[in-house]
This record gives C-alpha cells, structure tokens and sequence, in this order.
C-alpha cells in the first residue's frame, strides 16, 4: 500500500468545491471528484467552460481549498505540497515580467526559493536550451511571439525541478500551427524530464494527442464522467495525428462529452 | 529557427545623415511652430501697438535677459539668475523631501493593505485642496526668507500625488501575477520586491514628472506671498510692480526655463530606470 502510495501524484476522493456556500449565488463548482494521477503520466482535463476543470486544477495548486473530500499531493496536502514547491504552473497568459530580460524570468522562482546565484544562471540556460530559446536569453518578453513567451513560461516553471506540472489552457491563445508545434515541444520535454503533467485544454485532438489518460468533466456541477485510456504509440509524432486509432479515440472523448450533455 | 529568428525585427546601423534626417524630421515641425510663435508676438505687439505692461516684444524681453546673463557671466552678481538658483534650490529640496516622504509612506503602509486603505481617502481629498493656500502659514513657521518655508510648501504638494501614485502602482498588480507568486510559496516581502515594487514604478516615475513641475510652480507661488528679494517669485513681482515688464517676462522665462529642465530630467531618469517599459520601446 506504501510504495503504491509513493507512485501516486495526485490521489482525490469525493472532493467538492462549492463558491458561495448557503448564499443565493451558491455554485456548485465539483461535485464528488475522484481521481489517482501516477508519477509520470500526462493527464489532460477537457470538458465545455464551467465544468470546473480550471478549479480542479487550482485545487491541487492550492490556489483554492477544497470544500471537502481529501485531496492529496505527493502524499502531502496541497497546501504542504505547495510550501514545498512540488509543482510547476502555467497559465493561459505567458505571465512573464515586462521588466526582467527572458533569462531572468526563467530566474524568478530560483531567487525566490533562495538558490545561490551560480546555480540560477546555468540552470536557467539550461532550461531555455530545453525550450530551445537559449539564443534569445537577454530579449525582453514583449520582444518574442505568444507562443515563444509561453515558452518561456514552460521554462520557468521547469526551472526549480518540480514533480509535477500543472497547466492551464496554455496554448489557448496561440493560433493552430502554434499550438501544433508547441504539442510536439511539449511532449519531448515530457519525455525527457519523466514529469507528471495535469493540461487543462477545451481541444479535442489536443487532448487525446498529448495525453496517457483523458479526462472528461460536464458542467453543472463540475464532474468526471469519464477517463478515456489513451493507447497510442509513443513517441507520438507527426503522423500519430493521421493513425485511425486517433481518429477513433477523439470520437469516442466526443461522444462522451455529447452524452453527458444529455445530447 | 529559421522563422523565430524571421519574426524579430532585423538590426540594420543606420548611417549618420539617415539618422539626421530622421531627428529633423521629427523635431522640425516643433522648432517651426516655436519660431512662428514668437514672430507672430514680435509682429503682433509692433503692429497693433499692444502697450507694454500688458505684453512687451519678445525682442525686447530677450535684451533684458541678455543683459542680465552679461552681468552674470562676467561675474557680476545678476539678481535673476541669483534668483533662478534660489528658486530651483527650493524646488528641489521640496521635490525630494516630498517624494521621498511619499514614496516612504505607500511602501510602510502596503505592507499592511487595511492602513493604506483606511488612509486613501483621505490622501485623495488633501490632493484636491489647494495646498498653495497655506503659504502664509509655513511662512509664519520657518521665517518669511527662510527657504525651508517655500521647500515645506512643495514638499507637501508633491508629497500626496506621489503616495497615491505609489500605493496604487504597489496594488494595482495583476491577480495572475501574485498567483504565480503564491505557487512559488513567495513570502510577503519576496512579492514586495520582486512584483509589487516593479510594478509601481512606472506609477512612481509619473508622479515624479507631475511631481517636477508641479514643484517649480510650487516654489513660484510660495514666494509670491514674500521671500528674500533674489528669488524669482519676488523678482517678478516686484519688477511688474516697478513697471519693469520686460524684467519681469525674464522671470517668467527662467522659471518656465527651470520647469522644462527638471521635468527633463526626471523624464531622462525614468528612461534610464525601466528601458523595458512600452513608451519607450522602439517602433519597428
């Protein structure tokens, strides 16, 4: 029970999360979330607006608490899971510092944390070698494209080695061939760190070509009502996006997301 | 990389005369509008014979002026210019004590929202009363020709614009900011420093520019209501009283002179303090 314990990232029972409890504006944000995330996996959260995949995400982040459920994180409640810097996050908006150069935002969360100056520098060139940016260290973020800044973003919240890296509809914002392209980064950097990924998106196919396991949330109240295995070959490539297999696993997300919807 | 590298501007030198002709083309318009100006004044008093004392030629308050700045060149003691300096002296030390106590105050007190919160409203009304009114009483307090008197006066008008620019640029931060800052397990004077302090200097560097002219004018005024003679604000008044028009124009001048120069700097600081900021980016 121990060592299966210590494989699992994110273990959540019966969690709910109601805004405004006994008011009028009472909202029932989640309802009875149960899910296991393992080390290393990639685990998407789709689902229309307000079925509550942002909050389940902000949840672990401890952005917000839970109303009740257990929630744990590494083992540890989210709120000790966060003190101890478990978790790297990236929001939909690259949220960089107009005032610090790109090498010195990836630098942030080293100097917050208290890492000596040497190990920030080489660890964060390191991390924009990995986001293949390292040229581009001393440019300001309004100097780069929206998919280059989230780039950054990717980076800095690599930066500190956390064992878990929560995103929020990060490529939302970036038009298609973008967001193709960042996939594909995104999935090498996914391989080569062995992180735990938890991608909150609203696309499809983004879903189910990143993810081990999709999960599909429906609105009003916020639940899950399925957890699609993904069984496509790794490393997924260019042409993952043209096997059958993909095809059918987006129809089967669809449909999932359609019955719910009662359509 | 090939289309990174395509979507930044390329890096082209640009030769001397092509940088001349740009910097002429874009303060030309400016020196032109300033020249029709004054020959329009020129001609207008001559034609229309305008009397003096309500409008002297601005050949003639040149003359006054360039005697003024002989006397003071061949060392001679030129009271405007005695007074130009006695004037920015108070200027700036009114700036620096004002600013300084502004930005003070908002830094103490955002650490703790509920003091500066409890305390805006109050600032926000102390900036819409006219704070030049009691110039008569610092007066009384430090001595008719003491300079602390007219440095009190600036320092409190300039004291207010700048604690609420400063309060307002330390909250004012973006939620998706101090988020980031939160999943960081940031403590307080972490986010102080590294979101909340960067983030308030453009607000800071604005009040400043408001700040440096609302300084000088401050210092103007204050010593309209008595100082010691060299000063301009007593230099203009007495020499309008003794029908000098010319002279006193000169005071107008320098103040305007001091006013431009100081907003001049503090613009050229702020440039230098956050090169990074989008109103002094580089077209391309």
């Amino acid at each position: 029970m121990a060592e299966q314990n210590a494989a699992q990232v994110i273990l959540a029972r019966n969690v709910n999360k109601i805004f405004n409890p006994g008011s009028d504006e009472q909202v029932i944000a989640l309802q009875d979330i149960n899910l296991t995330v393992k080390q290393g996996e990639f685990i998407s959260l789709i689902g229309p607006s307000g079925c509550g995949k942002s909050t389940l995400l902000r949840l672990i982040a401890d952005l917000i608490t839970p109303t009740n459920g257990e929630l744990k994180i590494n083992d540890k409640t989210p709120h000790q899971a966060r003190l101890d810097r478990d978790y790297g996050m990236v929001f939909q908006a690259a949220t960089l510092y107009d005032w610090r150069t790109v090498i010195k935002n990836v630098q942030l969360p080293l100097e917050i944390m208290g890492y000596p100056a040497h190990v920030r520098k080489t660890r964060a060139q390191e991390m924009l070698d990995l986001v293949e940016l390292g040229k581009f260290a001393k440019h300001y973020p309004w100097q780069l494209s929206g998919g280059m800044q989230q780039r950054v973003a990717i980076a800095r919240a690599l930066a500190f080695e956390p064992s878990l890296l929560l995103m929020d509809e990060p490529f939302g914002a970036l038009d298609e061939f973008t967001r193709e392209r960042m996939n594909m980064e995104l999935l090498r950097i996914w391989t080569r760190t062995g992180i735990t990924v938890i991608f909150v998106t609203h696309s499809i196919p983004e879903a189910v070509f990143l993810s081990s396991r999709v999960v599909v949330m429906t609105p009003r109240p916020g639940r899950i009502t399925q957890v699609v295995d993904v069984d496509l070959p790794y490393p997924r490539v260019f042409e993952t996006r043209e096997l059958p297999r993909y095809f059918e696993l987006i129809t089967t997300v669809r449909e999932h997301l359609r019955e719910a919807h009662g359509g | 990389m090939a289309e990174i590298s395509a979507s930044l501007p390329a890096f082209t030198p640009k030769s001397r005369a092509q940088r001349l002709r740009e910097a002429l083309r874009y303060y030309l318009p400016t020196v032109l509008v300033a020249f029709s100006v004054l020959v329009i004044w020129e001609l207008a008093v001559r034609v229309l014979n305008i009397q003096q004392f309500l409008l002297p030629r601005p050949s003639a308050i040149f003359e006054a002026w360039f005697e003024e700045f002989q006397t003071f060149i061949s060392g001679g003691g030129s009271i405007l210019f005695q007074a130009s300096g006695a004037t920015l002296y108070s200027a700036i030390g009114g700036f620096l004590l004002g600013c300084g106590a502004g930005v003070f105050v908002a830094l103490a007190t955002a650490r703790w929202t509920i003091i500066s919160e409890a305390m805006m409203p109050f600032a926000i009304a102390a900036n819409s009363v006219p704070i030049i009114a009691f110039a008569p009483v610092t007066n009384n307090w430090f001595g008719l020709t003491n300079p602390a008197s007219k440095m009190a006066i600036v320092a409190v008008i300039v004291f207010f614009p700048t604690m609420i620019n400063t309060v307002r640029g330390l909250t004012m931060v973006e939620p998706r900011q101090l988020e980031l800052m939160q999943s960081y397990a940031a403590r307080p004077w972490k986010i102080l420093r590294a979101l909340r302090i960067p983030n308030a200097l453009p607000y800071i560097l604005s009040a400043l520019r408001v700040a440096s002219a609302l300084s000088v004018i401050g210092a103007v005024v204050a010593e309209f209501f008595g100082g010691p003679r060299a000063t301009l604000g007593v230099y203009i008044t007495q020499e309008a009283a003794g029908f000098n028009f010319a002279r006193a124009w000169t005071g107008i001048i320098m103040a305007s002179a001091i006013g431009i120069s100081f907003y001049v700097v503090v613009l050229l600081v702020e440039r230098w303090a956050m090169p990074w900021h989008v109103s002094f980016r580089k077209k391309s």
